[in-house]
């Protein structure tokens, strides 16, 4: 266990940690966005995948607490970090120029926090239909549910607004985690995201269609 | 050429310190920067006020010693430039320039310009050095290093230390600075012993500091003079987890 308390106890651990736990969000939000795209083929399609998956019982709650616990450490090495690199810095610049972080790379914090804000709300509305914005909700019609909500219109900026965020935080975060851990090789670019731009481009854009074509009337 | 400085000015280590603006008047394009303070300076003291104290020695990027985040920017406009580099025709006649001190916590500044940058000095004392012996200089060309390793160590080795990579940073991360020191070690044959050490220790140090962490804005590669490469840091995290997870022994 001391290995575990000096691993973790270092900045380099927890950004280690994090990247991990970010990783597997990355996989997770891949899969679950292309899952998404089946609403495109009708009530059916998506219907008897979402009844598949939750037919799949103890697998299903293993990976949810697999990602529940990922979660959970990543914000919590996300906040410590954060606190640490504020104190870093008491006394700020007068002036300090930026010259190549990137919107996405500054807004990993701001963005994470309302991916977590998301998370919550987002669980609460389509997993366990706490909260129902279009006053209904069934757990075998997912096609019924999502189509429902998002013709209410904050409903589906909201959605829309926190994929743009989630795209941000893969295009720095899907690059990032693969140096955190240690395994990306020398590149005489270390800046180059292509991969990662690809993975959020195609997250970001598969994500944000189920909205955009509700409140457009393709899918009713 | 004219300009006008806004010069942070602190008395001393626990002083209260203020943006100060002085005219530069008169400055030969060909000045390098600190030439240039030097000139406001001299008239400073021809005032009989206390001149701009800031840190220097060879004035021609090797050393280290020279800092200064010049218009928000590490060493200035000029990229692989230490601010001793700098001339003064990279800026414009009537330009206004802001010059601070780096601002870290783990550097506190010691008057006006000059921070305390020891911090480095003490990463480096918890694991920047080997103890294989290495003999003279035939000894050393006994041993083979493949040819890439030598360039990669090469590069790494040519970090003076400046610490603008942390001045640059966002989080004010040291994390450049001891990735260049692992990875130069880390490379070579004779750097093989204490390698996994050496990553666990330094990174610790740096924590103990109170550096920030990285979050891999790239900031400290375009900041620093010696352009060393952020790719460092992917191999000091990967040291630094195969020591903690599996051992230290090579
Ligand atoms: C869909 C969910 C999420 C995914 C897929 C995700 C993914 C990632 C990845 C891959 C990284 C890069 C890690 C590294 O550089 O090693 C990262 C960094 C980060 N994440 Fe997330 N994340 C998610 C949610 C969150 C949440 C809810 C927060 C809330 C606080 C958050 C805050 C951060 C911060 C602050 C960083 C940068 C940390 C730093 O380097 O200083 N993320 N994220
Ligand atoms: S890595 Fe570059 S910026 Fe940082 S201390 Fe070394 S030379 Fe200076
Ligand atoms: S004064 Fe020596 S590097 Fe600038």
């Amino acid at each position: 266990m001391g290995s575990l308390r000096g691993f973790y106890g270092s900045m380099v651990g927890k950004k280690v940690v994090m990247g991990v736990t970010g990783l597997i969000g990355v996989g997770f939000v891949i899969l679950h966005s292309l899952g998404n795209l089946l609403v495109f083929r009708g009530p059916a399609a998506i219907n008897s995948y979402s009844h598949f998956l939750k037919s799949t019982g103890e697998l299903l709650w293993a990976l949810r607490i697999v990602l529940i616990v990922a979660v959970i450490l990543h914000v919590i090495a996300a906040v410590q970090l954060t606190q640490q690199s504020r104190a870093a810095r008491p006394i700020a610049y007068t002036k300090q120029e930026r010259q190549v972080a990137t919107v996405a790379s500054r807004t990993m914090r701001w963005g994470g926090a309302l991916l977590l804000v998301f998370i919550v709300l987002h669980i609460l509305h389509f997993t366990t239909g706490t909260i129902k914005p279009a006053g209904v909700f069934s757990p075998d019609d997912v096609y019924a549910n999502m189509v429902t909500s998002f013709r209410i219109w904050w409903v589906a900026l909201f959605y829309v607004v926190a994929m743009l965020a989630l795209g941000l935080h893969l295009f720095h975060g899907a690059w990032s985690s693969v140096r955190s851990i240690g395994v990306s090789p020398p590149s005489p670019q270390p800046l180059h995201h292509r991969i990662s731009l690809a993975i959020a481009l195609l997250v970001w854009a598969a994500f944000t269609a189920v909205p955009l074509a509700v409140v457009a009337g393709i899918v009713r | 050429m004219n300009l006008t400085l806004h010069v942070w000015r602190q008395a001393g280590p626990k002083a209260p310190g203020k943006m100060v603006v002085y005219q530069a008047t008169d400055i030969s394009p060909d000045m390098s920067f600190l030439e240039m303070l030097d000139v406001v300076n001299e008239r400073l003291t021809e005032r009989g006020e206390v001149p701009i104290a800031f840190d220097h020695d060879c004035r021609e990027g090797i050393c280290g010693m020279c800092s200064l985040m010049i218009n928000g920017v590490a060493h200035g406009p000029m990229k692989g430039t230490a601010t001793c580099q700098l001339h003064m025709r990279s800026f414009k006649d009537g330009d206004t320039v802001y010059i601070e001190p780096w601002r870290a916590r783990a550097f506190p500044v010691i008057k006006d310009l000059t921070v305390d940058r020891s911090a480095l000095d003490r990463i480096i004392q918890a694991g920047g050095f080997i103890t294989a012996p290495t003999g003279g200089a035939q000894d050393a060309n006994t041993i083979l290093v493949p040819k890439e390793s030598v360039e990669s160590a090469m590069d790494a080795a040519a970090c003076i230390g400046c610490g603008a990579c942390v001045a640059a940073c966002p989080n004010a991360s040291a994390s450049l600075f001891t990735a260049a020191k692992v990875t130069h070690l880390g490379l070579l044959p004779q750097g093989q012993p204490e390698r996994y050490r050496r990553a666990l220790e330094m990174v610790d140090q740096m924590d103990l500091e109170n550096f920030g962490s990285c979050t891999l804005h790239g900031e400290c590669q375009e900041a620093c003079p010696k352009e060393i490469s952020m790719d460092t840091i992917t191999r000091m995290n990967r040291d630094f987890i195969r020591g903690r997870l599996i051992g230290t022994r090579a």
